[in-house]
């Protein structure tokens, strides 16, 4: 089976200086040969601190930005071959949802008119049918269809992430780019949006590329993680074998750092010492070296290449196989006490419940 | 907590005045304490009245709109009877803040060492080269490298973690025994989070000074909170050592925060969810404020807002239900 996204050796910088005559003086790295593939149905992770280049591959993948070099393939097709017409054909296949859900819905158009909008660009439902497909699509993300006539404002941060998902679907894509999708909520309603999404992906066979510093919801909602550091994929495997056992130094130092909810949590907390070095001038070498408790000489002249180990779980260290056990780098939560285990479930209103919870019951007043 | 806390607030209301006429109910009876040496974990959602509880405690809400009272005892003084002049000598010296953006707080047209030297002038006097050098002395406590060449730097010129410790550093630039830290590491990657939370740790130790720590994030309050004292539309529902809060939360808000954390040791299929909406707070609901969106809920909750109750030594919840552990055996 052909993967649905296939990404290989992806290339963008930026002119971050030009001369006086426009020549470029300097380059910001943003992404330096990054390459990954997703199954449908799947979710990858791109985890790493700001500026690590996260967003701009789920910006490169779509095209919203060109890239310098490398090759994307969506289900066989060349991406990068393909003119106006027919990329805007596959924007179709392929949307993206965004951290601001104030900044990302136009304030003058009410929810209606932002989901009829991708529905004629695509003439995707003939006009008599398209309030019909509105309030479809306002159900599959748990609002009620009446709130079409309301204006972004009138929704909290939550329901307007709501609204940007039903954007995305109203197209029905086959993949959806989620960056930093629940940072700016509250807990209770990220909780809500990841349940959400992910009954989505079960009830569409979506497949996402979900971008997040948040480690604890990449655990939560990921199949495959990868790790980046200035622009490179420093570490990619199972979701549950990174975090299991995390290899590369950088991911060992970010996963020991997840604040756990619990007191005196067991943890070996490798604090990392100085900045995150500039992508305009990375490092030599392996770009993790100025900061990375392992180095050794190699690591400042000869950059290291992500080997894989024949499970999927592929390194780019230098050091890998002498690098001490990694067992007990990511914190233990414990988990509830069965009391509580049993409170949380009643909470929930239950099992039952709590498979619907998210989207059926949804759609209050936000008034 | 020892007999005589360092800061206490005693029944803090606060109301605020809308140009529209309306009245909102931002903080209603709200009763704190903090001890020497303590940390107090103030957890809530956006809205729930911990940022504005700590503002009162600056003295930083607009005179014009805000109507306060109650009482916030602290050292001796009463905070919301003490005049401006002697709140300005205060604030920075023995009362310290730092702000969740530390691009916001810090002004873009001074060095980083011309502020904080400001703030040692302004409360220890002194000389401007001693000031200078303490300065120093500040920045390298708060590990910034070379701090000698970083001191005469612009904002602009400093990460973002670089910019919160800078902030950090100007808090502790006198001394103060009471630090309020608003979201502190929110804006931060978790690697810088893990520096700044051991960097608080590592100052708490070594000057005693008690902190208030504002937070939504549950994981960092087990990690460097004591106490923590929950918030929900302007109400403390749920107050407890820090170990008792994560054992057995006594509110149901708290259980459905604590529920709707994704974990690490286990993926459950679904999170928690707290459905519903925060109530109006122009017209909070006459009983218990989280009745609308309890899954525990009776009749009487809807009737009259519960007490506050102590259920053990220090726990307190402001539920009807509690000791909730009853629901489920």
């Amino acid at each position: 089976m052909t993967a649905l996204l296939e990404v290989e050796g992806l290339v963008k910088h930026f002119v971050a200086e030009r001369s006086l005559f426009g020549r470029a003086l300097a380059h910001v790295k943003a992404v330096d040969g990054v390459s990954f593939s997703l199954e449908a149905g799947k979710t990858l992770a791109l985890v790493g601190e700001s500026g690590c280049g996260k967003s701009t591959v789920s910006r490169l993948v779509l095209r919203l930005i060109e890239p310098d070099a490398g090759a994307i393939r969506f289900e066989g097709r060349d991406l990068l071959s393909l003119g106006a017409d027919a990329l805007r054909k596959f924007r179709r296949e392929a949307q993206i949802i965004f951290q601001d859900p104030y900044a990302s819905l136009n304030p003058r158009m009410t929810v209606g008119q932002i989901l009829t909008e991708p529905l004629a660009l695509h003439s995707l439902v003939p006009s008599a049918q398209r309030r019909e497909r509105v309030a479809e699509i306002l159900r599959l993300v748990g609002l009620e269809p009446r709130l079409e006539r309301r204006y972004p404002h009138e929704f909290s941060g939550g329901q307007r992430q709501r609204i940007a998902i039903a954007r995305a679907l109203a197209v029905e894509p086959k993949l959806i780019i989620c960056d930093e999708p629940v940072s700016a909520l509250d807990v209770s309603i990220r909780s809500q949006i990841l349940n959400l999404l992910r009954d989505l992906q079960d009830r569409l066979g979506l497949a996402y590329i979900f971008v997040s510093h948040d480690l604890a919801v990449v655990k939560h909602i990921a199949d495959h993680v990868a790790v980046m550091n200035l622009g490179q994929i420093v570490e990619t495997a199972e979701a549950d074998a990174l975090f299991a056992a995390p290899r590369h130094p950088y991911s060992r130092a970010l996963l020991s750092a997840i604040p756990v909810p619990k007191p005196r949590a067991k943890r070996s907390r490798i604090v990392l010492q100085g900045d995150i070095p500039s992508a305009l001038n990375p490092p030599p070498g392996c770009r993790f070296h100025t900061r990375c408790p392992y180095v050794i000489d190699r690591c400042r002249s000869e950059m290291p290449q992500l080997v894989p180990d024949g499970t999927g779980h592929a390194t780019a260290c230098h050091r890998t196989s002498e690098l001490p056990s990694s067992a007990a780098i990511v914190p233990s939560d414990g988990g509830f006490s069965p009391v509580l285990e049993k409170l949380v479930a009643a909470f929930s209103g239950g099992p039952e419940a709590a498979r619907g919870g998210g989207v059926s019951s949804l759609g209050t007043d936000p008034a | 907590m020892s007999a005589s806390p360092l800061i206490e607030i005693k029944d803090l209301r606060i109301r605020f005045h809308g140009d529209d006429g309306r009245v909102t109910h931002a903080v209603d009876s709200v009763d704190l304490s903090v001890a020497n040496g303590a940390t107090l974990g103030l957890v809530g959602e956006s809205g729930c009245g911990k940022s504005v509880t700590s503002l009162a405690i600056m003295g930083l809400l607009p005179k014009q709109s805000a109507e306060i009272s109650g009482a916030i005892r602290f050292d001796g003084f009463d905070l919301l009877k003490t005049p401006d002049q002697t709140l300005r000598d205060l604030r920075g010296n023995r009362l310290a803040m730092i702000f969740q953006e530390p691009m916001t707080s810090l002004n873009p047209s001074f060095t980083i060492g011309d502020q904080i030297i400001e703030t040692i002038l302004r409360h220890r006097g002194g000389s401007r080269k001693s000031a200078r050098q303490r300065t120093i002395d500040l920045l390298r406590r708060v590990h910034i490298p070379s701090p000698e060449r970083r001191i005469d730097e612009y904002p602009h010129k400093l990460s973002g973690g670089m910019r919160q410790r800078v902030m950090i550093a100007m808090a502790l630039a006198c001394d103060p025994r009471l630090l309020i830290a608003d979201e502190p590491t929110t804006a931060l990657d978790v690697t810088l989070q893990a520096q700044i939370l051991e960097l608080m740790r590592e100052l708490k130790a070594a000057s005693g000074a008690a902190i208030i720590l504002i937070t939504h994030d549950l994981g960092v309050v087990a990690e460097v909170c004591d106490e923590v004292a929950v918030m929900y539309a302007g109400e403390i529902v749920e107050r407890a050592p820090v170990d008792e809060l994560f054992a057995m939360p006594q509110h149901p808000y708290t259980v459905g925060l604590l529920g709707s954390i994704p974990r690490l040791d286990h993926r459950a299929e679904q999170l928690a969810t707290i459905e519903g909406m925060v109530p109006n707070m122009a017209q909070p609901p006459a009983g218990c404020r989280f009745a609308a969106r309890c899954p525990f809920v009776l009749e009487a909750c809807t009737r009259a807002p519960p007490p506050l109750v102590e259920l053990s030594p220090g726990h307190l919840s402001r539920c009807i239900r509690a000791p909730l552990e009853l629901l489920v055996s």
